[in-house]
């Protein structure tokens, strides 16, 4: 099964409604919902980076029977070091951003802890894609 | 315990999400940080927070919380009010500070 979806950089009163929908989709797949759990929090976080930190964004998701995999492709500023940005506590949220409780340089640690596969690259000046994958069968 | 009988044993103002009263609280969290509570919250669990913003309940719908409680005599962003009465999860109110309001929630769910 594949899914898309689009997000708007900056638009923060939609952000995770992609995460909102694939979660309603998983429950009626019958997911394990601990899987379920877990994908949500990869997801959202993912969502969220491209509203706070990139300018537009697509989701391509493809859900099989072993896994379900994830890509968030963005038009954005990108990340010059990914190293530093995976450490937990690292954020070049705005002040504007971080007043909401974003900023805090968890999202992307958190994805990490969520996810069994997860790739990130990313061109400065360009934009950032993010890939994850979540086993179903353990 | 159900959201209601938290709300009425502390003396929270219930906002919004009247629907979603009857949900089970099994703990609670407490951060003003989103990804904080998105990577260590679970379900079931009454969010204490002054965050005041619609992404709150994309969380607290995400996540499966049973209510928001915010301090201090916040009040929800009205779009925050709208969405938690779309997905019955109430938004309450304390005039209690976080400390307070923590601790009381804390000696009633282990007592
Ligand atoms: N899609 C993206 N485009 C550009 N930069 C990004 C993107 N995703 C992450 N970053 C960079 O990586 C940093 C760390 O991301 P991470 O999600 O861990 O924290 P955050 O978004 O700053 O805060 P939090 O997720 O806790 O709200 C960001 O501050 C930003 O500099
Ligand atoms: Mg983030």
């Amino acid at each position: 099964m594949h899914f898309e979806f689009n997000i708007e950089g900056g638009n923060f009163s939609k952000a995770g409604t992609a995460s909102s929908q694939l979660k309603k989709i998983l429950k009626q797949l019958n997911v394990d919902p601990k899987v379920i759990k877990r994908v949500v929090v990869a997801l959202y976080e993912a969502e969220v980076n491209v509203v706070a930190h990139a300018y537009t964004g697509q989701i391509f998701i493809d859900i099989d029977t072993n896994k379900i995999e994830i890509k968030l492709v963005d038009e954005g500023p990108g990340i010059p070091n990914i190293e530093l940005a995976m450490q937990q506590g690292y954020s070049t949220a705005s002040p504007a951003v971080r007043e909401m409780g974003f900023g805090a340089g968890m999202g992307l640690p958190n994805i990490k802890n969520n996810t069994d596969e997860l790739h990130v690259a990313s061109e400065v000046g360009k934009g950032t894609t993010v890939k994850m994958a979540i086993f179903l069968i353990s | 315990m159900n959201v209601k009988e938290v709300a009425e044993k502390l003396g929270l103002k219930v906002i919004s999400g009247e629907n979603g009263l009857d949900r089970e609280v099994k703990g609670g969290y407490v951060s003003d940080l989103l990804s904080d509570v998105m990577g260590s919250a679970n379900a079931g669990e009454l969010w204490i927070t002054l965050q005041t913003h619609k992404n709150v309940m994309a969380i607290a719908s995400l996540k499966d919380l049973a209510a928001i409680i915010l301090v201090k005599g916040f009040e929800p962003d009205p779009d925050m009010e709208e969405q938690s009465n779309a997905e019955d999860i109430p938004v309450l109110n304390s005039d209690l500070d976080t400390f307070t309001i923590t601790g009381r929630l804390f000696q009633l769910l282990n007592p």
